[in-house]
């Protein structure tokens, strides 16, 4: 199974580009929270990083056939724990995410969200049509939106979403036909009355104050502001490191996490903003290049499900950092700081190298 | 392993490259937001990361104190806290606002006229929404630091005036500056400043008031303080020192306790005020707050006028006190020889109307001595009759009636002086002979304040040199102004007023002073003509005004005061013990009877009236004094409270009230 599979087949610049976005986190995890009691989070940033890139070259040593062999069963593991969540979950920020597992709480839907990659991966690759056929649509469709409804149980709107991008992408490259996708918009756009009537309060207040933020600056349109303000005042070349005062002050929401590129924006500037943002367009790019070379239509498949769910993830957090979209509680991958978020792209990672690692292999 | 699921078809290359491409794309526009930020609009979101971070608390400046001419402190401040509104957040203020208004227990309405009264004002400047915070706003504020992130405590120096308004029309008041004043001032005043509204706080405000400094420190996301930028100190104001002799002062309130009218004593050799009272008074404690407006519309609308400084607008008829000018006029002009005199049979027709004399029963051969003494009023009919109102309105006018005397408080009025001219400017009518008899004796189209009488016998008595009344202490003389009056007129008009007191028969023989020159004259002016009287009744509020200007000793005056008691009546009764009083108390000082340091130092006349005597013996107990480089308050408990003149009780009010 390890035949031809040297340490040199390992992507490098893939994992350059990692550890080049990593570094940065890590750099604005510590400015963000040294001066406070969060003072040391840099250090825990560290060991989940540690702990990812070993699951990473554990997985990729796996050969993804026999992974993908096992979809079914992984699903239904998947859709077993997403209930067990909801059953005996462990509520924080009012919502059930976790289940502690050995002493730690792991954020379930982010194991899901492989699981769904996988499976999808697999469900796509049967598809021998050259054009997606309705009927393989609508299942698709089905498979996903059982985890979805559940993860929006919790509820988590913002990790439901990210399911959405992996069955678009992959219905894309399954060959969609134009009118199907048409019709699946226009499904979506009606359906989001609906969905508004179901949403939480707070969840409905966040998109109203992404449309008005004006309005009510200390609510929740007070995050969006805040963190424009600290975006803005950053200026070219940034306040440095360390004194950013919308950062150290605490005027910009969850620093360290979901806006630690404002903080970095503040600090750093535009300057390392750029350097940021080039580096996750490189990353994906990265990515397609890895799904193109890739030896069959499933390893394509499962890379592109990575890529899909680690776009949406950029898009959407550097999006909601300037104010382009309402607050999620969707993280940045690689930096913002979280143990079940960076275990879960290492392991998406895993699975891309597996991919790369066996494309010249039968 | 079963690969069932392997699937040999070609990649669909195409599709992937345009996925690159879109990602490309997206994140070239997300580059593009992030160069409107940072780069385009990165001035405006400096500004507001500032207004986050730094937060400006001003520092006020202390006012300085008023002292008298010995240095004893009259006003002083107190440290206070008030409570501050920061703006910085408009929609976050509106959203606390009911919270706020809960905590510091003030209603909703009141806060929200704050606020737009406050509107004008740029955002980043707080506002002061409680003037006077309790020990329980206090707390809540700082137990609210983190959800009401808007409030802040401001410490300020509140003004602390004599208690009873003691003094208050010569201290006046201060408040918050108005709009019409911030204009005026060309920049000099902010909004919020206080200043000076009222007497010599208004007058002397650009000395008595200080710069205000300004803390910035940097707050976090809290509201916390973490870290301070810069501290801009305030420029205390400088104290002043007035030419009031804080004894003679205590002596002047405590005599019009009760009373309606006005005290102004005055050293003639300098125009410096020793004394000027006026009542009713008001607390300008009440305004160092924040007057509320109904506090201000009961003070506006009181038919007792209490804001009325009477020592300087109240234009009253001179009565009889005017016979010093006429008697002057009489000899300066030589209209009429030195030893003319006239039968007085107790009243006399002129122009075919008949003119009573105060005593019915007359005063025989009157000549101009006699007439002083005795107050005749037919004798000075007779004199006006030979000058004329031009000639009486000349020397009137030039001995200081008709216009302000110059005295360093704001509101002075002019008081009349009529004469043809005028009446014909004002009423576009003749003057009629008849007229000039009223005016002869100082009634009719005549009036004049207290401060103006003060001046004037002052300046006779001075052999006509009239020196500016005047309330600050300085080392320059006051303006001075000429008008020679011979020694043969001086002495006999001074002689004329020493026999007023001194001699049997002298309308104010009962306020004779053993050892104590004493001179003067009394007045009792007519509130109203006796037609006008017969047509309303006899009423209260229409009794006569009392006067008495006195001075002494006889040569070289050193004092001069003018007594106004309105409704007393007589100035022999009612007005003239008050006159004697004062100068008894400013002997006995200057005879080390009392030594200075001796007499009380208490703010508030003892025992009079019980009330606020009861809230000076609180006050004395409690309230701190000392403001450094400033002289401090003497205090009950460090000095003996001594009565200020044992031997002169206050008048009993019985004399008042017939």
């Amino acid at each position: 199974m390890n035949e031809g599979t040297g340490i040199r087949d390992y992507d490098w610049w893939l994992l350059t580009i990692i550890f080049a976005i990593c570094g940065i986190g890590l750099l604005e995890i510590w400015s963000a929270t040294h001066a406070g009691h969060l003072a040391g989070m840099h250090w825990k940033q560290m060991w989940w990083i540690a702990l990812g890139l070993g699951l990473m070259m554990l997985l990729s040593r796996l050969d993804y056939h026999s992974v993908l062999d096992k979809a079914p069963i992984l699903y239904l593991i998947g859709i077993l724990a997403l209930l067990a969540v909801l059953v005996m979950g462990h509520t924080r920020y009012g919502a059930k995410r976790w289940l502690p597992v050995m002493g730690e709480f792991l954020q379930v839907s982010e194991i899901a969200k492989l699981i769904i990659i996988v499976s999808l991966a697999r469900f796509f690759a049967e598809v021998r049509t050259e054009r997606l056929a309705i009927a393989d649509l609508c299942k698709a469709a089905v498979l996903i939106a059982v985890p979805i409804s559940l993860i929006l149980l919790q509820p988590d709107l913002g990790t439901a979403m990210v399911l959405v991008p992996v069955v678009a992408v992959g219905a894309y490259l399954a060959g969609i036909q134009w009118k199907h996708a048409a019709a699946m918009v226009l499904a979506a756009a009606l359906m989001v009355p609906i969905g508004w009537h179901h949403l939480k309060p707070y969840q409905k207040e966040r998109v109203s104050t992404f449309l008005r933020p004006e309005e009510d600056p200390k609510g929740s349109g007070y995050q969006i502001l805040q963190s424009k303000i600290a975006v803005g005042s950053g200026g070219f070349w940034g306040k440095g490191l360390g004194h950013g005062s919308q950062n150290q002050l605490g005027f910009v929401p969850v620093r360290y996490s979901d806006f630690i590129l404002a903080a970095l924006a503040e600090e750093l500037g535009f300057a390392g903003v750029f350097v940021t943002l080039v580096l996750y367009t490189a990353l994906l790019l990265r990515l397609i290049q890895n799904a193109q070379h890739a030896k069959d239509r499933a390893g394509m498949f499962l890379v592109m499900g990575v890529a899909a769910i680690l776009g949406f993830h950029v898009l959407v957090n550097v999006a909601m950092v300037i104010g382009f979209m309402p607050v999620t509680g969707i993280p940045l991958p690689l930096m913002s700081y979280g143990g079940s978020a960076m275990l879960f792209v290492f392991l998406a990672l895993g699975l891309v190298m597996n991919v790369r690692l066996r494309r010249f292999v039968n | 392993m079963s690969l069932w699921f392997q699937n040999e078809n070609r990649l669909p290359q195409t599709r992937l490259t345009v996925i690159s491409y879109s990602i490309v794309g997206l994140m070239a526009l997300l580059l593009l937001g992030f160069w409107k930020l940072q780069i385009v609009n990165s001035d405006r979101y400096s500004q507001l990361a500032e207004r986050n971070r730094v937060r400006s608390i001003p520092i006020i400046a202390p006012r300085g104190a008023m002292l008298d001419r010995y240095g004893r402190v009259i006003v002083d401040n107190y440290p206070s806290f008030s409570v501050l509104l920061l703006r910085d957040d408009p929609q976050q203020v509106e959203r606390l606002l009911p919270q706020i208004a809960d905590g510091l227990s003030v209603t909703l309405d009141d806060i929200e006229q704050q606020i737009d009264a406050a509107k004008a004002l740029p955002h980043f400047q707080p506002i002061v929404i409680k003037p006077e915070a309790t020990p329980g706003d206090i707390a809540f504020i700082e137990s609210h630091r983190a959800d009401i992130p808007v409030l802040e405590m401001l410490m300020v120096h509140r003004r602390r005036y004599p208690r009873g308004g003691f003094m208050a029309h010569v201290s006046g008041y201060v408040g918050e500056v108005s709009s019409d004043q911030i204009e005026e001032s060309g920049g000099r005043y902010r909004p919020g400043d206080i200043v000076g509204k009222a007497g010599l706080e208004r007058q002397y405000n650009e000395h008595l008031m200080g710069v205000d400094g300004m803390r910035r420190s940097v707050v976090n996301s809290i509201g916390r303080e973490v870290g301070r930028l810069e501290q801009t100190d305030a420029v205390p104001g400088k104290p002043i020192r007035l030419t009031i002799d804080y004894d003679l002062q205590l002596v002047a309130e405590e005599a019009l306790v009760g009373k309606k009218g006005a005290v102004v004593a005055i050293d003639p050799k300098s125009g410096e005020v020793l004394a000027m009272a006026s009542q009713p008074s008001y607390d300008p404690n009440d305004f160092a707050i924040r007057i509320s407006k109904d506090q201000w519309q009961d003070l506006n609308e009181d038919p007792e006028r209490p804001l009325l400084d009477r020592a300087i607008q109240a234009q009253l008829a001179p009565g009889s006190v005017f016979k010093i000018i006429m008697a002057t006029a009489m000899l300066e002009s030589k209209a009429l020889p030195a030893d003319y005199h006239v039968f007085c049979p107790g009243s006399a027709e002129f122009y075919g109307r008949v003119f009573h004399d105060w005593d019915k029963k007359g005063h025989g051969d009157v000549d101009l001595h006699k007439a002083i003494v005795h107050s005749c009023d037919v004798f000075f009919y007779n004199v006006g009759k030979q000058l004329g109102i031009d000639r009486i309105s000349f020397y009137g006018g030039n001995l200081g009636l008709g216009h302000k005397t110059g005295i360093d408080v704001p509101g002075e009025e002019t008081g009349l002086m009529p004469s043809e001219a005028w009446k014909e400017r004002v009423f576009h009518q003749k003057w009629y002979p008849g007229e000039t008899i009223s005016v002869a004796i100082g009634q009719g189209a005549i009036a004049a304040t207290p401060v103006q009488l003060a001046y004037m016998i002052g300046g006779i008595t001075m052999g006509g040199r009239f020196h500016q009344p005047h309330l600050l202490l300085s080392d320059k003389a006051a303006p001075e102004i000429d008008f020679p009056i011979s020694d043969s007129t001086v002495d006999t008009v001074t002689q004329g007023m020493y026999g007023v007191v001194n001699e049997p028969g002298g309308t104010a023989g009962a306020s004779k002073l053993p050892g104590i020159e004493l001179c003067g004259k009394t007045g009792s002016a007519q509130v109203i003509s006796e037609q006008g009287l017969k047509r309303v009744g006899k009423k209260a509020d229409l009794r006569d005004n009392a006067w008495f200007v006195g001075f002494a000793p006889r040569q070289n005056p050193e004092i001069v005061v003018a007594v106004l008691v309105q409704g007393g009546e007589h100035g022999a009764s009612a007005a003239a013990p008050i006159a004697k009083n004062v100068v008894k108390a400013y002997y006995d000082k200057k005879q080390g009877k009392i030594p200075p340091q001796q007499l009380t130092t208490q703010a508030v006349p003892p025992g009079i009236p019980p009330s606020f005597a009861a809230q000076a013996a609180r006050a004395g107990q409690s309230e701190p004094v000392a403001e450094e480089g400033v002289p401090t308050k003497p205090d009950a408990a460090s000095t003996k409270p001594q009565p200020v003149s044992t031997s002169t009780p206050a008048v009993p009010p019985a004399t008042l009230n017939p």
